[in-house]
């Protein structure tokens, strides 16, 4: 019940975040240079045809009703028209949103994956040639720009090796779309994973010291419940932290990873629609990658809460 | 008692070091005594001077890189000293279990003291149910008020004297032979100290065990103990039952600490603080460890280390100058035919 509250509560913090987010996409499109009137309708139009666009676009009406009237289409979903494809932005976005959130998922449970077992070995033989090793390697890996690793991935996998597309999506099937996630979601998880295992090795390193792993020991557990209920369960704590903090990240990376890879996802969506100087999309992603920033937030505060009790509600 | 009782604990000629980048530091330096069933056996001595460290030893939980380097313990009838981590987890808990000096970091933060009580039984054929009512029983023997609400709880919500008995719960859970109470007040204060020591006490009678109990309190030996060892820079300088240590301390060292004691007879007076400082175990003077810091210090004390000796039966004691220290008086009278 109580837990039930606290994220009601968070839930309604998010409110004020997001009313700020919504001012600042509005004013947007108003702070970029040139008139989005004559844009939409074409540099050689008439002034006439000009005013014209500009009343069917409701820019003739006072900022604070401009506002009014954004925040009302947002609410009910209308996020516009695409300047460039004439389409609701909506649907656009519904149809990319799958992609994105897949590839983020991925190369989140993909980060874990390596960062979990590795982090923990690194933390166990602190200072010795494993430890090393693997602290060499993340260094490397948070140091090497991701479109130039996923270029790598793709020269090596898909050009000489053959054994994934290099790139598209090939929506056949539910197999063929993961084949086609897993370069970039690889090449993303990698500076997560480093990110997550310099951090897992250090909260390892200082939880086998403490007291309650020896006094764990001392009941006669087994090694591996000692591994799991103690050192790897507190370890967990400050690395769920630091994996939203990385999720939030990828949503951003995902524009560059989607243009490498050619998916069809809102990052590739964003690339498009700014080299196209498409601002109802540009707009409309913009506060969507917030959104989805803030609801990552939430989950991690949720899933905090049960991994550490000292959380106040 | 003593000579007829079996031993539950043997520790021989013990050395624990811990070799660092270019010194050696001799934790534990050749300690040996014995633990009978059913007595509480007190480890006295300053920090540092290796009373934790022969508890980790024994408990085979030594920090890195401490590793025993010589000697022998046997629980039970049974040579420990080597055993594997394997071997050792299944005699931990059952046959021997430990307490620390900090209930707040001795538990884990993040799980249920329920839980934390029912890992004791990971190994015993028991259902949830059962191991639940079991965790129920343990936390009302330590006297924890409504067991069935308090064990939901997390340790950040019980306070020092809770997680003290807690830990005591966890510790006991699978009734083991020998109890290591590592300085198990010294965090808490005074009038939970009495109650926690009280309820140790009860304990060892109900659950018939026998403790080893590591402070640095006299007054705690004085109320729990039936033998005590006291240890100085890794070396036990005296042992002998409790009141022969009262009565007529024979090492200038438990002079000096029963002497350090305030004097209810003369209060106002200014204790009687030990010269000098503990040495630095990586560099231990040559001869004996105390003689820097040693009223009666001869030339002898300064070339060889004294060897332990038995000057009575039951009393043991390593120095060089037994003739000086007979005079000594403690600060209890001796009862009839106890004077060594």
């Amino acid at each position: 019940m109580r837990r039930l509250n606290y994220i009601l509560k968070r839930l309604l913090q998010m409110l004020p975040v997001l009313l700020v987010v919504t001012i600042m996409t509005f004013l947007m499109i108003h702070l970029i240079p040139g008139d989005p009137a004559r844009i939409m309708a074409g540099e050689k139009a008439r002034p006439d045809a000009v005013e014209a666009m500009r009343v069917k676009l409701g820019l003739d009406k006072p900022l604070w009703e401009q506002y009014w009237i954004y925040l009302k289409n947002l609410v009910t979903l209308d996020l516009g028209t695409s300047m460039k494809f004439s389409r609701p932005v909506a649907e656009m976005i519904g149809e990319r949103l799958p992609v994105t959130i897949a590839l983020t998922l991925f190369s989140t449970a993909l980060g874990l994956l390596f960062a979990l077992p590795l982090g923990y070995v690194a933390g166990l033989q602190k200072d010795q040639p494993t430890d090393h090793a693997i602290r060499i390697s993340t260094l490397v890996a948070i140091a090497m720009p991701s479109f130039w690793v996923g270029l790598l991935l793709m020269i090596l996998f898909s050009v000489t090796l053959h054994w994934l597309p290099a790139g598209g999506w090939d929506a056949t099937s539910l197999f063929s779309e993961f084949k086609c996630l897993i370069l970039p979601a690889f090449t993303q998880s990698l500076m997560t994973a480093a990110i997550l295992i310099r951090d897992m090795r250090n909260s390892v390193v200082d939880i086998i010291r403490q007291d309650y792993v020896d006094f764990a020991k001392s009941k006669g557990l087994s090694a591996g419940a000692v591994r799991r209920r103690h050192i790897i369960r507190n370890s967990m704590v400050s690395t769920v932290t630091l994996l939203s903090m990385r999720m939030a990240a990828l949503l951003g990376g995902s524009v560059i990873i989607e243009t490498v890879f050619a998916l069809p996802g809102i990052g590739k969506l964003t690339y498009d629609a700014i080299s196209a100087r498409d601002y109802t999309v540009v707009q409309s992603v913009v506060f969507l990658f917030a959104l989805l920033v803030l609801v990552v937030n939430l989950l991690t505060d949720i899933i905090y809460s049960f991994l550490d009790p000292r959380v106040e509600f | 008692m003593i000579g007829v009782a079996e031993r539950i604990l043997e520790v021989k000629d013990l050395k624990t070091y811990f070799p660092g980048r270019d010194e050696l530091v001799k934790a534990v330096d050749g300690v040996s005594f014995e633990v009978y069933k059913g007595e509480t056996f007190g480890l006295v001595g300053e920090s540092g001077c290796g009373k934790s460290q022969t508890c980790r030893s024994i408990l085979g939980l030594l920090k890195k890189p401490g590793r025993v380097v010589d000697g022998q313990i046997i629980l039970d009838g049974q040579d420990i000293t080597h055993l594997k981590e394997k071997e050792l987890r299944k005699l931990r808990g059952k046959k021997m279990s430990v307490i620390f000096q900090e209930p707040m970091t001795s538990l884990s933060p993040v799980l249920k003291i329920k839980k934390q009580l029912m890992e004791v039984f990971d190994d015993t054929p028991m259902t949830r149910a059962e191991k639940q009512q079991r965790a129920v029983e343990l936390l009302r023997m330590v006297g924890i008020p409504s067991p069935e609400l308090r064990m939901e709880e997390y340790t950040f919500q019980f306070s020092g004297g809770m997680r003290q008995r807690a830990m005591i719960a966890m510790a006991l859970g699978a009734r083991p032979k020998l109890l290591i109470a590592d300085e198990p007040t010294t965090a808490l204060d005074v009038t939970i100290q009495d109650q926690i020591m009280k309820l140790i006490n009860s304990l060892k009678q109900e659950l018939d065990m026998s403790i080893i109990l590591v402070t640095h309190d006299l007054g705690v030996i004085a109320q729990m103990c039936d033998r005590v060892a006291v240890m100085y820079s890794g070396l036990i300088m005296e042992m002998c039952d409790v009141v022969t240590l009262f009565a007529s301390p024979r090492h200038p060292y438990t002079y000096a600490l029963m002497s350090s004691l305030p004097d209810p007879a003369n209060k106002g007076a200014r204790l009687n603080a030990i010269q000098g400082s503990p040495p630095n175990l990586a560099h231990l003077p040559e001869g004996c460890p105390f003689w820097p810091r040693c009223t009666e210090c001869a030339d002898i004390c300064k070339r060889e280390r004294p060897e332990m000796r038995e000057i009575a039966p039951g009393h043991s004691v390593r120095c060089h100058c037994l003739d000086k220290t007979a005079a000594y008086r403690g600060i209890i009278e001796a009862p009839q035919g106890k004077e060594a």
